[in-house]
Formats: structure tokens, sequence, C-alpha cells
């Protein structure tokens, strides 16, 4: 197959001017105006902003294990039509990534579907139940390059465990991506305790519990010395944690999901079950605390944690109910929706909390560079303008578990390149067969 | 009213409406002949996914007393013990033509679920779902009390300046909840007593005065209805309160605390009584306890929901 030149005609780069981007390969080589389109596919991107292809350090693919849920191919199809050209495999499949032979076979289900780069994240105890570690060190010599550890789904609620885990990943500068949830304050939760879950009888899940577990890791964090990075964030109090560990100087980064950013716990008040997540979503106040951190920089990235379930997983009674939401294709808009439409961000900022920050926080180094001539062909094209009702026709991925449907969102991603070939076209996904035939030239070189 | 799914969504006029209708139900209760042919050709299914066969056979009395053919579909020993959901049970009964569905489940939630999936098209009854709400129970409960403080004159009439004193496991009780929004909807005014583990963290978003201390509750004013909820036995080793005996001592309505209360109190329980725990023979037994006339009371509250629930927005006909 030959080398793909595209030529992406007047996209604004980020929040900067228009201009013309000119790929060959998998590298941005030219950029500015009247560029030789000898040869190449032109994209009319006027009025498309371009955003270095994203990546989301926080996905269940759900292979192997939940192929009814969602497979390598399909999630990384859903990542594909929301703009992402990388994503992070969280370990709680089954068997759980918790060896090398796990992460380098869903690392090949990347790699031959072709849609994006696959990072898996590693367990970081066995089974991820809690007592004893995973071997971190063969996940992170293997050909997967594991640097990324999360028991996520379960917190590492052991303290010496986690403090062991956050020094031994320090040989391969590794980062434990923690799932704070004390275990005990939060037995048989099913939505966030307050006055809501007072009235509905559904027994609360504390801020408390997630709180004390981020004071403790911070702590641990600048007793070892090592980095920790806070899943899904999701309270006030979470935030003012992490502002404190920050300012101290601990070495610790966030994220926040795009759900958590726009939806409150109101949503469980008629027990539809497509609202519940874990963490489970907070009060008013405390996702307007949540947009503010990532405005300043207390949270430094937004993490979907696309969490596909089929749908009698959700078409039950709430207590029955899996947790968790797709998210990969809504992210861009719901980013949009709460933090550029509201003047907190520019398209500079969601690039830097979509893309660049996150490959930083991951050791992913052919991803979440800002577009510039030498850069690798990851990239996004997003039209801003216009809003929509989302409907199920914007999911790509298998399950449908998305609290937007219905719900009136902003912007849409039109076209995404990876690796220097076209995954969406138009807003359309490319067909299967092509992108994998693309990647296995690129691997062939 | 298509659903009763919980006391919250009931205005003033609609539970004074259902309460009036449950006295027309009670007078037929005490003719000779009690039965209605009000709901003849109607199918209602009790459909019990937790065991409660005081529950059960109230509903099963008052859809028998109406005329209208009652299905029992209990979860044990049916397809829903092998894992069959929620939806699949909806629909088998919607396929069976079910025309009310009376649903108990353990699940806070299920009868909401059910009402709005379109699994159904039947009037859904909640007739209690986890710790959120047990409507008919605090409907009875209202209709004891206004008995008991009205008389004849009931009809039409709320529950205005009445002080009503709820103690025991609020945070887990169906039956708090529903008096709670019941009673404020009828002008009542509420009082909750229990150590702070068996509130709900949020409770002071509530219409309701709390009291950690029984005593002093009760000190501050002499309760015109006291109603004593039942301790479950998992509650025991949970670290919601020390032992049953504290709990007892603390929070029970002993003897003596009933002794020192005016002759006018009355004395409430949902049931089943765990004497001697939250409640002491002396005032479970007394002239002033309710605790039977509310099971009797139970089966003409509940006619009146399954007529107001098979009827709305069809041709009445009693």
């Amino acid at each position: 197959m030959s080398t793909t030149r595209f030529l992406i005609r007047g996209a604004h780069i980020g929040s900067g001017a228009a201009t013309d981007i000119l790929t060959e390969g998998n590298v941005i080589t030219a950029m500015g105006s009247r560029l030789d389109a000898t040869g190449a596919e032109v994209i009319d991107a006027a009025g498309l902003v371009a955003l270095p292809g994203l990546v989301d350090l926080h996905t269940h693919l759900r292979e192997p294990g939940y192929e009814q849920s969602e497979t390598v191919l399909t999630g990384t199809q859903a990542a594909a039509i929301g703009g992402f050209t990388s994503v992070f495999a969280m370990a709680n499949t089954n068997p759980v990534a918790d060896t090398a032979g796990v992460v380098e076979q869903v690392l090949a289900l990347g790699d031959i579907a072709g849609y994006a780069t696959v990072r898996p994240i590693g367990a970081v105890t066995q089974g991820l139940e809690g007592a004893r570690l995973a071997e971190l060190g063969a996940m992170a010599s293997s050909r997967a390059q594991v640097r990324v550890f999360s028991d996520d789904g379960k917190c590492v609620s052991d303290p010496l465990l986690m403090r062991r885990a956050l020094e031994y990943v320090k040989s391969f500068n590794g980062v434990i991506a923690q799932h704070a949830q004390e275990p005990r304050l939060t037995e048989g939760a099913q939505m966030n305790e307050g006055e809501v879950s007072a009235r509905l009888g559904l027994t609360g899940w504390p801020a408390v519990a997630e709180e004390s577990i981020i004071a403790r890791d911070v702590l641990l964090a600048e007793h070892v010395k090592s980095r920790l990075h806070v899943c899904h964030l999701s309270t006030a109090g979470s935030v003012e944690v992490i502002r404190w560990a920050k300012a101290r100087g601990i070495n610790v980064t966030a994220e926040v999901t795009p759900h958590h950013l726009l939806l409150s716990e109101e949503r469980a008040e008629t027990y539809d079950a497509r609202f519940k997540v874990n963490p489970p979503l907070r009060r008013r106040e405390d996702v307007m605390a949540l947009r503010e951190a990532l405005a300043d920089g207390t949270i430094d990235i937004v993490a979907t944690d696309h969490a596909p379930h089929p749908s009698e997983s959700k078409e039950c009674e709430w207590g029955a109910a899996s947790f968790g939401m797709v998210g990969l294709e809504s992210a861009l808009s719901v980013v949009q929706e709460t933090m550029v439409e509201t003047g907190l961000f520019t398209w500079d900022d969601v690039a830097r909390v979509l893309s660049i920050a996150p490959a930083r926080i991951g050791s992913l180094a052919t991803h979440g560079h800002a577009l510039a001539v030498g850069a690798p062909a990851e990239i996004a094209l997003v039209d801003p303008n216009g809003r929509q009702l989302f409907s199920t026709d914007r999911l790509a991925g298998q399950s449908h578990n998305s609290p937007y449907l219905g719900i009136d969102l902003p912007g849409r991603v039109m076209w995404t390149i990876h690796q220097g070939y076209a995954t969406v076209f138009g807003g359309i996904l490319i067909d299967a067969d092509i992108v994998s035939a693309h990647a296995e030239a690129v691997r062939r070189g | 009213m298509r659903h009763l799914l919980s006391t919250a969504e009931l205005s003033r006029d609609a539970a004074i409406e259902l309460l009036d209708i449950s006295e027309d139900m009670a007078a037929v209760s005490d003719r000779e002949n009690k039965k209605l042919p009000a709901l003849r050709g109607k199918t209602v299914v009790n459909l019990f996914f937790e065991d409660s066969t005081r529950t059960r056979i109230s509903f099963e009395a008052a859809a028998k007393r109406l005329s209208a053919d009652v299905i029992n579909f209990s979860a044990k020993g049916s397809s829903v013990s092998k894992g069959e959901s929620l939806k699949d049970t909806a629909q088998t009964l919607s396929a069976m033509g079910a025309d009310a569905v009376v649903i108990r489940h353990g699940a806070s939630g299920a009868p909401a679920v059910l009402a709005a999936s379109g699994w159904i098209d039947a009037g859904i009854i909640n007739a209690g779902d986890g710790t959120h709400e047990h409507p008919t129970q605090a409907l009875l409960d209202a209709f004891t009390m206004r008995r008991r403080l009205h008389g004849t004159g009931s009809r039409g009439k709320g529950l205005d300046g009445i002080n009503v004193t709820i103690v025991g496991d609020i945070v887990h009780s169906r039956v708090a909840r529903s008096n709670v929004w019941l009673l404020k909807t009828l002008g009542a005014n509420v009082r909750l007593v229990a150590p702070a583990t068996l509130l709900p963290v949020a409770v002071d978003t509530w219409p309701v005065t709390i009291d950690y201390d029984l005593d002093h509750a009760l000190a501050e004013s002499a309760p015109d209805v006291i109603m004593m909820l039942r301790i479950q036995q998992e509650r025991m080793n949970d670290a919601f309160f020390p032992n049953p005996r504290e709990y007892a001592n603390v929070w029970g309505l002993s003897a003596a605390r009933w002794a020192t209360l005016p002759a006018r109190s009355l004395v409430m329980h949902p049931g089943p009584m765990n004497r001697g725990l939250e409640i002491s023979s002396a005032a479970a037994d007394s002239p002033q306890s309710t605790v039977l006339e509310q099971v009797a009371n139970g089966v003409s509250v509940r006619m009146a929901t399954l007529y107001t629930v098979l009827t709305s927005n069809r041709e009445a006909h009693v």
C-alpha cells in the first residue's frame, strides 16, 4: 500500500489560526498555506478545529473475557469515532491483565485492528484481589511496555501493598493509577450519599470514602518519592486534597471523567440505571468544583472511564444494574459543552487535557504532540459548530449504555487520522478491513 | 392515579381522597356481604420478590373483596429464582393480561423502573421496595390515626397539627420514608428519634425535627402518636448500636417510658414487633395500641388503592 498523503485545508490549530496541514505517512511534513497537494487526498477542514489525536488514559475494552460488552476492535472503533488515536486498556478483564501474556495479547489485538494505539494497563495485584503484587516488572519489560498499573474497579486499599507498589514501579518509571474507594465505607453502595440517596433509599457512597484514600495515597507517594495518578476524581473534597498535594510538590496527577463534569446525582431520581456509575454522580457543587479544578490545572486530564455493558445489565432495577457508562464517542462533545462553551477552556486546553497530558502521564511517546511539522500524523478534526441530540447513531462501540442519549450536545468529530491513515472519514467510521490493512502496511514499514 | 409508587407524589387532595375512599371500603368490610363487584374481570398480580405474607394477604383480601381475579407470583420457586430478569417477568405478566401489579421488591426503585419501562401496561402499586417506600403502609397508618382522632367525622380531614414521633431504624425503613412525606402532606408535625447511625446523613433536608434522645423528645412534647419501627436482626451485628440491650434501654418504648405518656397518645407499629426490644408489651397491648387496627385498616386502604389505580382514566362503577 502506498504512503497515504492528506492535505487538510483550512483547519484551526487548536485555538489558533486556520492553516493547511500536509501529512505523509505517519508524519506531518508541512504546515502553512499553498502546500503542494500532489497525490494527496484533500480534506476540506474550513471551520473545523484540528487537535492532536486524543489519548484516553482510562478505557475498558473488556477483551479478553467480556466480549459480549466490547472487544478491542469495537472499543477502538468507539475511540476512533470520538477522535481518539490511543487508548489505555484497563486490566479488569478475564483473565485479568496481570501477566505479560495477557497484556501482550491485548497489545496485539489493538495492533491488528488498527483503529488506535492500544496501551494495556497492568493490574497492580494478582487477579485484582488486593493481596499480592502482580508481575509488574514482567509486564513493564514485555512487548506491551506497560507503564501504567491499576486495579481499577477495585481500590488498592491495603496501605502497605499500595506503598510497595508505588516503590516498585520506580525502577521502570511506572505510575500507579488508583481507583480511590475505601471498601468498608462503600459496602453495598449504590449512589452518592446525601439528600438524594436518603430520599431514594439507595445505599450511599460517601465522598469521604474517596477523599480519605486520596489523602493517604498522596502522603505515601510523597514518602516513597514515587508517582501517583488518581483515577476519576468525583468530589470537591478530592480536588482540595489534590490541590494541597500539588502545592506541596507531591508527584501526583489526577483525572476527571466527562460524566462527572456534566451530570449530577439527581439523574438517579428515576432509577434509570444508565446513570449508575462508580464513582457515582455527585452533587452540582462537586460538578462545578471539578470544572474549576480542570480549568486551573489541579486536575490534569479528562479520561473517559468508557465502561461498556450489555443492555440486560442496565435494563433492570438499580440495585441489580452494573456500574458504568460508555464515554469514548461522547467525550469531546461533553468537554466542549462543559469547558469550552462555558469559557473555561480554549481548544488548546482541550488538546492539553485530552491528548498531550494523558500521553505524558502514560509515557506514550508516539502520541500527544502539538500539531507541528515533524509531529506524528495523529490528528482529530472536530466540527465545533452546531448542536444535536446525542443518539445511538453516534455510538460505534458494541454497547449502548450512554447516559447522553437524548441530551443536546455540541460538536462532532469529522475526521480521525491515526498513523497517517484515516479511521473516521467525514464523520463515518472507515471499514475494519481497510483500517486493518493500513495498520499492517504501517507495521511492515 | 395511574400508579402508586411513592407517597411523595401524592397531593393533599389526592391523599385525602384515597383516605375517604378507604372509609367507603371499610364500611363495606363491616357488612355481612363484604364483596363489591367493582373490579370484576380485572386481574391483579401480587408480584412478591421478597417474602411478606402479611402484606400479600392484605392485598389479596383487598382485591378479592373488589371481585378482581388474583394471581400470586412469588419469586420463591418460580423462574425468578432461576435468574429471570424483572423485564422478562414483567413481560410475562403483561402477556397474561395483568391489569394491576402489586410489587414487593428488595431493590429500591424496582416499581418505578417497572412503571417507566414500557414492558407492561398495567397499573403498578408499590408494596414495599428496598429501603425506599411502602406507600400503602403509610396510607393505612394515616387512616388509622385519622379514625382514632376524628372518629366518624374523619372524611375530608387531614392530620393538621398532629404531633407524630417515629422511633427507630429510619435509614433502612421504607415505612418511615413513606410516612414522613405523607404525614407532612397531611399537615402533621413529624419528629424522628434514633441514634445517628440509624438516620440518613442528609436527614436535615427532610421536613422533620430530629432527636437522638427518646426521653428528651418525649419530655419536650408528648406526641399524639408514637410509631415504633422494627429493628431488623441483620442490624444487630453491624455497629449501628452496641447491642440489643443498650438499644432497648435507650430507644425502646419501655413500660416506664410508656407510663409517662398521656392517655391520648396512640402507639403504632407496622409489625411484626420485637417485644422487649423496640416496644414493651405494656405499650403494645394497651388500649392506645393500634397494631391490630392497622392490620384491619390495611385491607380497606389497599381496596381503595386498587380501585383508584384500576379505574383511573376508565369508567368508574362502584
